[in-house]
């Protein structure tokens, strides 16, 4: 490793002001930090500092989505032999290698767009590279609908690290989750491309049907269908594999357990907030129960409060989305409210509007745009109980 | 006696490299020094030249802004330097010290009977003063002012940090002298904060004319601005000093002798020190004589001058800080490390549960000044909080201090924190942002602002 040490600290001048390639040496250093640590020294504060950084971060992140991405890949080669009614012979290895071919070039795709955009705006603003990107660019395959068109998804991409993060002044400034903001773009740009019944299932044979129990669900509500027929012929009877998995959805969401693997990590490094995870779950239950309690249709009536939180994006979006620290409620008291509406809003949307059968996306950037509104009265108490003490005391 | 304050958000930082409570021998220092950037805010005005001759009490330099606060020379000898820095500002005042030390005399007296104006006098003519500091803001008291309370923090909490119990050990008359010194100074009460579970001395626990207070926790359970908070938050207009047990004992011997006399004990720790113990000194006293037998010498060192969160870098001949009990020697770390961010972490200490050493929970650690990744915006939240023992928004006070909203900082709490109070969020922060100097520079605006 002394070589390659020595080798960098040759080549650096070169990237250095008045260097030949100094125009590149935003990405040099990207890459020297990725191989080396820097030796920058603390001076002046505290001059120990804990062994955390962002890279350490966001690597954890990324760790904490391998279990979901591998469900994945699983998944979408299970639903695509499924579909063509050839499952029984096919072998665990053979559906893994279908899955993975699918899903690799989307994430590869994700990766070089974001990862190029942030590379150039570095260069021209004379920035660091951020590491933000690493987790935004896991993130958004796993949120693609497998049949999604390469070019679109790099169109989103695009659209999200541009507008959703880079005019707002790059990773720590953005008001929204950049990976949902690609989600959203991707939604209403190509919607035939990310809804109906063909998008879910790779290759599937036409007479499949391919819809997510969501969109079983929301049919629910066609009173003329009747409701007991829909939830006794599709996955809505059988729950458990929607907790495990087994069902056409987004590349990452589908599995609860993998998705619960994950929130176990996030938590237990304590790099994810378990407040706003169990928070959104108990404003999910919550909404849930009342459509139980209230009813009015099928969809209100028939699917239990739990069923919410195993379905759709529901629990991707409770532990990986609403988590992102930085569009998140930064208040301690502030994130439990945040949580709770994101859960809350996110049924009701989804049980209400047939249109937006996903509705977690929705709810979760309507709360990244009102969280410094909800931090703005949980620091108003703060600032009222401290003026409060001065009256007390005068 | 009173109940006991729990301290559960913070962070104790376990090191390699705590004194031993034996006194080990050094030669005595040749030069001392007081060092005008040890006081924040402080304009100074020389009175000394090179080659003045001094005698131990005599004043070096006094504030611009209250001519009566004296610093003055902590042994007899002769001026031999005056170091200044960047636009002539005073760095340091290096005294040679003479082999015989002569003392400026001043008044010997019981301080149950002078009256408060009578101590405030004696305190400032012999640069006593300077020990005395208020919050808010963490600068030297106003004279003018008389506090609501005293409060003076029996133990510390920091990593490394020197037993306070043992500094004062044999001193119980000059402590309790002080003590009664300092309780003329308020109306209010002077607070004797102790270790619920570790302070033993009787010197704390039997002291008199004081309210003895319990806390226990983790770091920063030390802290006396943590402690100010959960006794009597500080409020607009308030103001409180505070002084440390050390110092207090300087102040008895005043009174008790008729000298300045700031002969001190202090711990050199850390895991760059090869035997870690207690040495007799005098504040101000260059280190070199102490660390010379004693560094370990296979690694680039840093010295600190304090503990690791709050101290100040000096070299291997630098001086002792007014306000520091405990020399820390740590390693540079000024190197690359291969895939650092990527690798399990075993020796690497982190609050986070992101490095593989919280298998090892009762590890010491020998911790290098490496910053361990680069500067970058503001990305994580909650870290702040887990750390700072008071009803403060920690994020959102820094926040404010950044685009110098005056009015937001006041709301926020800017009278009750110290830089060293928020050391512990600077250490945990994920984005490596400079906080303690966040503080201070809000610290500062708030000052010339409120002036």
């Amino acid at each position: 490793m002394k070589a390659l040490r020595k080798f960098l600290d040759k080549k650096k001048p070169l990237f250095q002001k008045g260097g030949k390639l100094a125009k590149l040496q935003s990405s040099f250093e990207a890459f020297e930090a990725f191989l080396y640590v820097p030796n920058i020294t603390s001076h002046g504060g505290t001059h120990i500092k804990d062994a955390i950084d962002l890279k350490r971060t966001m690597s954890v992140v990324v760790l904490a989505l391998i279990p979901a991405l591998m469900f994945g890949i699983y998944n979408t080669g299970y639903q695509h032999f499924l579909s063509l009614g050839q499952l029984a012979n096919t072998e665990f290895l053979d559906i893994c290698i279908y899955g993975l071919i699918e899903i690799l070039p989307i994430i590869v795709v994700s990766y070089v767009v974001g990862l190029g955009i942030e590379f150039a705006v570095a260069q021209m603003r004379g920035h660091q590279v951020n590491e933000g990107f690493l987790v935004s660019g896991m993130l958004i395959p796993l949120i693609m609908p497998v049949g999604a068109p390469l070019w679109m998804v790099a169109v989103s991409t695009a659209f999200a690290v541009i507008i959703g993060k880079e005019v707002f002044g790059g990773t720590g400034m953005n008001i929204w989750n950049p990976a949902l903001i690609a989600r959203a773009f991707f939604f209403f740009a190509y919607p035939s491309k990310m809804s109906g019944d063909v998008v879910w299932i790779a290759d599937k044979a036409d007479s499949f049907s391919g819809a997510t129990p969501l969109a079983h669900a929301a049919s629910l509500v066609d009173a003329t269908k009747p409701a007991a027929d829909i939830i006794y012929n599709t996955h809505l009877s059988n729950t458990w594999d929607m907790f495990v998995g087994l069902i056409p959805g987004s590349i990452g969401e589908t599995s609860t357990i993998a998705i619960l693997i994950g929130a176990v990590i996030l938590i237990a490094s304590g790099i994810g907030s378990w407040k706003i995870m169990a928070s959104v779950f108990v404003g999910g239950y919550t909404m849930g129960a009342i459509f139980n309690l209230v009813g009015g249709n099928a969809y209100m009536e028939l699917i239990p409060a739990w069923q919410h939180l195993i379905m759709g994006g529901f629990a991707f979006g409770a532990v990986f989305m609403a988590t992102d620290p930085v569009s998140a409620a930064q208040t301690a008291r502030g994130k439990i409210i945040y949580g709770f509406l994101i859960g809350f809003l996110a049924v009701l949307i989804r049980v209400m509007n047939a249109g937006f059968p996903e509705a977690m996306m929705l709810a979760i950037l309507l709360m990244n745009t009102f969280a410094p509104l909800i931090d703005h009265y949980v620091i108003q108490g703060n600032i009222k109980k401290r003026l409060k003490r001065v009256k007390v005391n005068a | 006696m009173s109940e006991v304050k729990k301290i559960k958000k913070g962070l104790d930082i376990k090191l390699i490299g705590k004194a031993e409570k034996v006194l080990e021998k050094a030669d005595r220092s040749e030069t001392f020094a007081i060092k005008p950037t040890d006081f924040p805010g402080l304009t100074p005005k020389l009175k000394v030249k090179v080659d003045t001759e001094v005698k131990a009490g005599s004043a070096l330099f006094f504030d611009k802004y209250h001519p009566e606060v004296n610093f003055t020379s902590p042994v007899s000898g002769k001026i031999v330097a005056v170091n200044r820095g960047e636009r002539r500002k005073i760095l340091e005042v290096i005294i040679q010290a003479d082999n015989e030390l002569q003392y400026e005399e001043f008044k010997k007296a019981n301080p149950t009977n002078l009256s408060r104006d009578e101590v405030k006098e004696e305190l400032l003519k012999a640069g006593l003063w300077a020990f005395l500091r208020q919050r808010p803001y963490d600068v030297i008291a106003n004279p003018a002012d008389t506090p609501k309370a005293i409060h003076i923090s029996a133990f510390d909490s920091a990593p490394l940090a020197a037993d306070f119990d043992y500094l004062v050990e044999g001193e119980a008359k000059a402590f309790q002298m002080g003590l009664d010194a300092l309780a003329k100074l308020t109306d209010g009460n002077v607070h004797l904060n102790i270790d619920a579970k570790k302070t033993q001395s009787k010197i704390f626990t039997e002291a008199k004319n004081v309210v003895i207070n319990k806390f226990a926790g983790v770091h920063p359970a030390g802290n006396v601005g943590v402690q100010i908070h959960k006794l009597d938050p500080i409020n607009k207009g308030d103001v409180v000093w505070v002084i440390r047990p050390q110092e207090i004992l300087f102040i008895g011997r005043l009174f008790q002798k008729g000298i300045y006399d700031v002969s001190c004990k202090i711990a050199l720790t850390g895991s760059e020190v090869k035997n870690p113990a207690y040495y007799n000194t005098i504040l101000g006293a260059s280190v070199r004589n102490m660390l010379k037998a004693q560094l370990k010498d296979d690694d680039k060192i840093r010295v600190i001058s304090g503990n690791v969160l709050t101290g100040t870098q000096i070299s291997e001949d630098g001086f002792l800080g007014f306000y520091d009990s405990q020399i820390t020697v740590i390693p540079e770390g000024d190197e690359y490390e291969f895939l650092g961010w990527a690798l399990p972490g075993l020796k690497k200490f982190s609050m986070s549960k992101t490095f593989f050493s919280w298998l090892t929970p009762n590890r010491e650690y020998r911790l290098d000044a490496n910053l361990h990744g680069e500067h970058r915006a503001f990305v994580m939240t909650g870290e702040y909080d887990k750390v700072l023992p008071m009803d403060v928004l920690p994020l959102q006070l820094i926040k404010s201090i950044m685009v110098e909203d005056i009015d937001q900082m006041e709301q926020l709490g800017i009278y009750e924190v110290a830089p060293e109070d928020l050391a512990l969020c600077e250490f945990v922060c994920t984005s490596k942002i400079n906080v303690q100097d966040l503080v201070r520079q809000g610290i500062d605006l708030m000052i010339k602002e409120m002036s």
